[in-house]
């Protein structure tokens, strides 16, 4: 029973990285690719490390993952966010069709103050 | 067997990983195909240790995620161009 949980989570897992890894080679831009690794990190691999930990329900597996999940969640924000920014601050362009970019407009307005 | 088909998904996942950062026009694509591609690096080395049934392999994807936490934060500083600071 415990192992059919673990299958499913195996396909959810085995989705979300095919269509990140899709999304990180089809985006136009920089800031859309990093929501495609976003997809990668916490759709796919968060879920293929549980999967493999509830398999066969052995325990040490199981506590050991959940330690890798809890360091992944605390990480991959700060890590996204260090490479948005440092990616904005170094002057890469959005993309043509991008509608808003908030941080220029505030940049904009603290400057001509 | 369903673990080596996973671990062949994770490899494909990885390739696009790879492709991204090949292609990437900045310097801030490279950083974040890297980022993903070792992600799925801890994925499969997770996946590895429940087939060979050996603990040991998590404690090594374990470490791994951090030293990729702490490169992807001070790449991440170098191309913001300033020092990194403590």
């Amino acid at each position: 029973m415990i192992n059919l949980i673990s299958y499913f989570l195996f396909i959810i897992g085995s989705f979300c990285i095919l269509t990140g890894s899709l999304g990180l080679i089809r985006m136009p831009d920089v800031y859309n690719r990093l929501h495609a690794s976003t997809v990668i990190v916490v759709g796919g691999t968060v879920s293929l490390i549980l999967g493999a930990g509830l398999l066969n329900g052995a325990d040490s597996y199981l506590l050991k993952s959940l330690a890798i999940i809890f360091f992944i969640f605390i990480t991959v924000p700060a890590g996204s966010h260090a490479i948005s920014r440092a990616a904005h601050l170094r002057g890469v362009e959005l993309d043509k069709s991008s509608v808003v970019d908030e941080l220029e407009e505030r940049e904009r307005s603290a400057s001509e103050w | 067997m369903i673990l080596l088909l996973v671990i062949g998904v994770i490899f494909l996942a990885a390739a696009g990983c790879i492709i991204r950062a090949v292609l990437g026009p900045t310097s801030s694509d490279r950083v974040v195909a890297i980022d993903s591609f070792s992600s799925l690096m801890v994925a499969a080395l997770v996946i590895l240790g429940v087939h060979y049934q050996a603990v040991i392999y998590l404690d090594v994807a374990l470490i791994y995620a951090l030293l990729a936490f702490i490169g992807t934060l001070s790449i991440s500083k170098y191309l913001e161009g300033k020092d990194v600071g403590m």
